[in-house]
């Protein structure tokens, strides 16, 4: 059984639909992640899952149970990191973790053994005494997994838990993730960030509400099958993204860095008319290059044809 | 239950970290206690008295005489006609006036009830109820001295002269001792209705509430667990206001202090789950606070008699201040400090503030959503 399946979901505020008809499982022990620019619907998804937010319409079980009928036995299921930092600032260290662990009902011996384990896990030893607004943004976040694993859920629901944080940390706490992982925890982890969907082991891009497209990263990839990019190495980028983009045998361009990528239409490979259409500008390039597409590429791809569909 | 010790816990350890809240807490009361005691202070001394002696006997003369002597009053005239009065009042040049009927010394030397009428300026509140109650007072002396004198030792009391008016509670006459255990009831109410609207409110601000709202925290526990901090705070204001009020103030409590003491907390249970409640239906701590103090402190305190006397009020008004917990609180606290009076003479009050509390906590629990729709 999946650890969350989620049918049809739907959230309004009012008359705005920030969640319309999501679809979805999460498997046992798997980090699915939740993909999406700003005001996309994920905090409110993840929001409905916790038994935070009820549901407009649709269904979801979280650990076999349905949130709408049994918020509270989910809660007792579940860890949940909100995307705000949400520990107490006034609290240490050491007092937020014996706070936390008293509320989930932990006896006094276990708290001792929680607070070392989380003390280790978050690099905060020796800092136990410490007020919580006076740490750092990594060491924050850490101590927010911490407390919201004190009584070892199976299922973690992390929203945006590195909004903010520096590269370094980020990756340290994606290490915890994949250790929470090994060790047969599903997470559940929403992120704009596109490079950390690569520790993802499925992924669901979510767009206004809807859920564009869903799958491993390579799966996503797919959608550029038929479709071969060509990066374009020029002096002049622009003149040749509006030169190339009328060709013909091209989709769509865009550009990539200090270079451009050209999408060229289903089943074409031939980058002659490219060559051409540039040498007929005085445009110099390097040699043309088939690249693999970025997680980027799919999900503008993705939001693209959403977008084209929805209008 | 163990949870609320957690959450007590974690109160305080907020509250000793947040360096504002030491003086809100301690030193408000004390500071507002001083301002309130004495700006209500309304002693008036040698208030002018017009006197319409219809009487002209011995016996009148020494009641007016009594009046003119005490510190409280000057007398400014003294006619037979009662149409001077309205004069004399209309133009400031006295404040209140003593009508003494005609057979008055007929009456009192027979030794048989007679009434004596007192007038006073109601454009100034304040000095007419304190002179009336001086007034009553010096009536009243008169009255047991007449009676004390004509009664053989064992006989029913005679006669008596009655004043109109009467301002009960307190015989010394001193409006501090009447002001002071309402600014007990009213400090009390602001500092914890206040602490507990901005209790929820201020998690849901921060955010630490959707945190608590993922555990397995029950609603209750969450009420109590803000109500009991607080409470605790409250009776610490307790303690230290009443000891002002005697050590400082020397206002003699003239009742039990432990019935004070837990019927302080019974009305504490109230202010805070009122408090407890706004804070449940308000979005921010701004909007928790305006709440508060417009729609539920100003009405309340208008309409509790602490201000207007609600026998004054309209008829269609009265019903509502049953409503209202600070006018229960405000008859116990004025009861046990002036009267010395004990639960038999207010049971009716401390049952209704009792349920009234009751009802607020559970509404405000009912209110505090876990899960919100
Ligand atoms: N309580 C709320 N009331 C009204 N609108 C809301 C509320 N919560 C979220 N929204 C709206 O729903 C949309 C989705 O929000 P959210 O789920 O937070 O997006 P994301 O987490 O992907 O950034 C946004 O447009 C947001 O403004
Ligand atoms: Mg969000």
């Amino acid at each position: 059984m999946p650890a969350v399946t989620v049918r049809e979901l739907t959230r309004r505020f009012g008359a705005f639909l920030a969640v319309d008809r999501v679809s979805f499982d999460v498997e046992d022990g798997e980090i699915f992640g939740f993909l999406g620019s700003n005001g996309a619907g994920k905090s409110t998804t993840i929001r409905m899952l916790c038994g935070l937010l009820k549901p407009s319409s649709g269904t979801a079980t979280v650990g076999g149970i349905d949130v709408e009928r049994d918020p509270e036995g989910v809660k007792r299921r579940i860890g949940y990191m909100s995307q705000r930092f949400s520990l107490y600032e006034l609290l240490t260290v050491e007092e937020n973790i014996t706070f936390f662990g008293g509320l989930y009902g932990l006896d006094k011996r276990r708290i001792a053994a929680r607070r070392a384990f989380v003390l280790e896990m978050a690099g905060l030893k020796g800092r136990e005494k410490t007020l919580t607004r006076d740490l750092a943004g990594g060491w924050r976040q850490r101590l927010a997994l911490g407390c919201a694993i004190l009584h070892e859920p199976s299922i973690l629901f992390l929203d945006e838990p590195t909004g903010g944080v520096d590269p370094v940390s980020r990756r340290q706490f994606w290490q915890l993730i994949d250790r929470l992982s090994g060790q047969g925890v599903t997470v559940f982890v929403t992120t704009h960030y596109l490079d950390e969907a690569e520790h993802c082991h499925r992924l669901a891009l979510m767009h206004a509400g809807r859920i564009a497209a869903l799958g491993s990263v390579a799966e996503l990839k797919q959608i550029f099958r038929e479709r071969a990019v060509v990066e374009v190495r020029t002096g002049s980028p622009m003149a040749a993204l509006r030169a190339l983009d009328d060709l013909p045998t091209v989709e769509k361009t865009s550009p990539f860095g200090t270079a451009l990528h050209v999408w060229l239409k289903p089943g074409i490979r031939d980058t002659g008319p490219l060559r051409t259409r540039l040498d007929e500008l005085g445009l110099p390039a390097e040699p043309f290059e088939f690249v693999q597409p970025s997680l980027e590429d799919v999900f503008m791809d993705v939001v693209a044809r959403e977008e084209a569909a929805s209008s | 239950m163990r949870r609320v010790g957690f959450l007590v816990r974690k109160e305080f350890q907020e509250l000793r970290r947040n360096p504002r809240m030491f003086p809100v807490i301690f030193i408000a009361p004390v500071l507002q206690l001083f301002v309130l005691g004495y700006a209500a202070t309304t002693d008036v001394k040698n208030v002018p008295l017009m006197v319409v002696d219809a009487d002209r006997s011995a016996a009148s003369r020494d009641l007016i005489a009594r009046f003119d002597g005490s510190p409280y009053f000057t007398v400014v005239g003294v006619t037979t006609d009662d149409a001077d009065i309205q004069r004399a009042i209309e133009t400031r040049q006295a404040w209140m006036a003593l009508s003494i009927p005609p057979e008055y010394g007929e009456m009192v030397g027979r030794g048989q009830p007679v009434t004596v009428q007192v007038v006073t300026d109601g454009s100034d509140s304040n000095s007419a109820t304190v002179g009336m109650a001086y007034a009553s007072t010096l009536i009243a002396e008169r009255a047991a001295e007449l009676a004390a004198a004509r009664r053989p030792p064992g006989a029913p009391r005679l006669g008596s002269i009655d004043a109109r008016i009467r301002v009960w509670f307190n015989p010394q006459l001193l409006s501090l001792h009447f002001m002071v255990p309402g600014v007990l009831a009213l400090l009390l109410m602001i500092i914890t209705t206040v602490l507990g609207a901005m209790a929820i409110v201020r998690e849901k601000e921060l955010g630490t509430l959707e945190q608590l709202n993922v555990t397995p925290l029950k609603r209750w526990e969450l009420t109590v667990g803000k109500l009991l901090p607080f409470g605790l705070i409250g009776m610490v204001d307790v303690i230290l206001v009443v000891s002002l009020a005697v050590l400082w103030f020397e206002i003699p409590l003239r009742g039990s202090f432990p019935l004070l003491f837990g019927l302080s907390l019974v009305y504490l249970l109230c202010t805070l789950s009122l408090g407890l409640f706004v804070s449940t239906i308000s979005h921010n701590q701004q909007q928790a606070m305006m709440t508060a103090v417009f729609f539920f402190m100003m009405p309340m305190i208008y309409l509790s008699g602490f201000i207007f006397p609600i026998e004054n009020m309209p008829a269609i008004i009265q019903p509502v201040t049953y409503l209202i917990p600070l006018r229960y609180y405000l008859v116990i606290v004025r009861g046990i400090f002036l009267k010395g009076v004990g639960l038999e003479s207010f049971w009716k009050d401390a049952l209704l503030m009792l349920g009234w509390g009751v009802t607020v906590l559970a509404l405000a629990t009912m209110r505090s959503k876990k899960t919100l729709s």
